[in-house]
């Protein structure tokens, strides 16, 4: 474990019942890495991730996120990161402006702070015209970046993106990846999960979990020439596949 | 606090931007009132009378124009027959009948004179009403006439009635109405723009914010607290102006009891909202647990004492039951908090209760 790791998971674990959704996994990330999560549908990954936002108590196990603890700091981790869902996670009924002034508010960012973000975030993203409409009138690839630039509003140490990119095009994808390596430049740690594999091989180092366990973790090119497989597609297919859980 | 204020203004734009919240906030409480105040009335007026005269004379005519005098009755039909007269009861086109008798005139003189009144009862409220009313002119019409009044009636009824001189059904049907309205919104609204945050998605943006529960939970219901007091006040006003309904008690206590029940609804709306997942679920259950029961059994259209015990138990458990009380207390007979503490203590401990419970399933919720 390094120092300038910003989440220490050890032997984090999660039971619903006699059901083992997340079974103890043991990771570091470090400050400004991008971290893929990946795994199929049902592996654990939303329950991994649920708890190291600070909305799960683990059944066993720790995990430092930030340098808070899970198990007895929830509340200092929520203030410490940012998170956008595959859902929309806007309120299409307000305005952009009004959006923005709504997650800076909920952050306890002053109003003046909130006011100069605000304005360069508008700014930065080209939406000017649009700044005083609604979020149901904009694009959905704007409406991702647009989520993504306010769930750093807060600047926060560690943005968890569950799914950023899915139904949008790849070309929107491509600028909204850009986007996070300039997180990650700033400092931001991205921890990201997708289904798109070939995403996967933006990430510094990748996770594959399977059946509630972390299957393996090392960088894209690494994991590649581990498993002799071209791509990141076929390495987690190979490893997805010795699943046993049915859904 | 600038959390709470930030996440307060994000509620009214969610509220003063969606037209069906707006309708069921301002449009169905005018609707009800409306409605309530003059459509359903227990009050008659003209209502069709007929007239089989078997023994016409100088008494019975008389005695008929004394009835269509009263505004109580319009004469719609003079039969002769038992068979005309089935005829337009038949065909509705009257709702009561007065037979005189062949020999009314001749027995009118000896005090024996007997009147018949057939009433449709196929409308049984509105036939014991007219009944009632035709019963009450003839008495009083005989008594006047009458030449020795000790040899038909010495004994006769006075009934006043006390806090409603007038009977009229407005006077029951405001607070009724207040009640049905806050119960209703309340509970609606509240559960439904909680299920609506979970429908989109957008809730997990606020589970994993800082904010605390009670924080998102204070922040939603805040602006229901504020628009209903204002919705019971306009109620109040028009209520007061079109209806001529006063508050005879004090209009303090009456907000503040008001906001108790605001309460108590907000906390059932937020206790539907953690076991709805979607906004439709939550209007179901919200209308057939609340609408019916709040309606039915809570005394406001039908009497709890004339309740099956059975329901007599159940109405215990409904809150407007007891907000009822209080309102009409306050309203009508211009009580003070010491005759309604009991009701003010059990909405309470229901408001108290329903809280409790929310924030238990909350809790199961999160983990």
């Amino acid at each position: 474990m390094q120092n300038d790791s910003v989440i220490i998971a050890n032997k984090l674990t999660k039971k619903f019942g006699h059901f083992t959704a997340v079974d103890a996994i043991t990771f570091d990330v470090r400050k400004g890495e991008i971290f893929g999560f990946l795994g199929a549908n049902g592996a654990g990954k939303t329950t991994a991730i649920k708890m190291m936002c600070g909305l799960s108590r683990p059944t066993a196990g720790e995990a430092t996120v930030a340098g808070f603890d899970v198990n007895t700091q929830p509340n200092e981790i929520k203030k410490h990161i940012g998170y956008m869902s595959q859902h929309f996670s806007l309120y299409q009924d307000m305005t952009i402006r009004e959006n923005i002034r709504f997650y800076g508010g909920i952050y306890g960012l002053r109003g003046k702070v909130i006011k100069q973000r605000r304005e360069e975030l508008i700014a930065e993203l080209g939406i000017e015209e649009y700044a005083n409409r609604r979020v149901e009138e904009l694009p959905l690839g704007w409406k991702q970046k647009l989520a993504f630039s306010i769930a750093i509003i807060h600047e926060p140490e560690i943005v968890f993106l569950d799914e950023p990119t899915s139904g949008v095009d790849p070309i929107t994808r491509r600028q909204f990846w850009n986007m996070i390596y300039e997180a990650a430049e700033r400092g931001i740690t991205v921890f990201v999960t997708t289904h798109y594999l070939e995403e996967a091989e933006y990430c510094n180092r990748v996770s594959i979990m399977v059946d509630g366990q972390l299957r393996d973790l090392d960088t894209p090119k690494a994991l590649m020439d581990k498993y002799h497989k071209k791509n990141m597609n076929d390495v987690f297919v190979q490893l997805a596949s010795t699943s046993t859980r049915t859904e | 606090m600038k959390e709470f204020r930030a996440f307060v203004k994000k509620e009214f734009h969610h509220i003063f931007r969606d037209k069906r919240t707006l309708l069921v906030l301002f449009g169905m409480p005018l609707a009800q009132l409306i409605l309530f105040g003059y459509a359903i009335t227990t009050e008659v007026e003209n209502a069709k009378m007929m007239v089989w005269n078997q023994s016409p004379g100088q008494f019975s005519n008389a005695l008929i124009d004394k009835m269509i005098s009263s505004e109580f009755f319009t004469l719609t039909e003079s039969v002769n027959s038992r068979k005309e007269m089935l005829d337009v009861f038949r065909k509705s086109k009257a709702h009561i009948a007065v037979v005189i008798p062949q020999n009314f005139e001749e027995d009118f003189y000896r005090g024996e004179a007997s009147i018949q009144i057939i009433a449709d009862g196929s409308d049984p409220n509105l036939a014991t009403i007219l009944a009632a009313g035709a019963k009450g002119i003839i008495m009083t019409w005989m008594k006047g006439k009458i030449l020795n009044p000790v040899s038909i009636e010495t004994i006769g009824t006075s009934v006043r009635w006390h806090y409603n001189p007038d009977l009229k059904s407005v006077l029951m049907f405001v607070p009724g109405v207040i009640t049905i309205i806050l119960m209703l919104v309340n509970t609606t609204l509240s559960s439904i723009s909680i299920t609506r945050e979970k429908e989109l998605g957008t809730i997990e943006i606020l589970y994993v914010s800082p904010l605390k529960p009670s924080v998102i939970i204070l922040g939603k219901l805040a602006p229901f607290v504020l628009l209903s007091i204002l919705n019971a006040t306009v109620i109040l006003l028009v209520a007061y102006v079109v209806f001529e309904v006063p508050v005879n008690g004090s209009v303090m206590l009456l907000f503040l009891e008001s906001l108790l029940f605001i309460l108590t609804a907000l906390s059932l709306g937020v206790l539907i909202s953690t076991v709805a997942n979607t906004q439709q679920t939550a209007l179901m259950l919200s209308l057939f647990s609340m609408m019916l029961p709040t309606i039915l059994l809570s005394g406001f259209i039908f009497p709890i004492s004339s309740m099956p015990v059975p329901l007599q138990v159940i109405s215990n458990i409904i809150p407007a039951r007891w907000f009822l009380v209080i309102i009409k207390g306050i309203m009508l007979k211009g009580l003070g908090i010491e005759y309604m503490w009991k009701e003010t203590a059990i909405l309470m401990g229901m408001t108290l209760f329903l809280i409790g419970l929310s924030i238990k399933k909350y809790k199961i919720r999160l983990q």
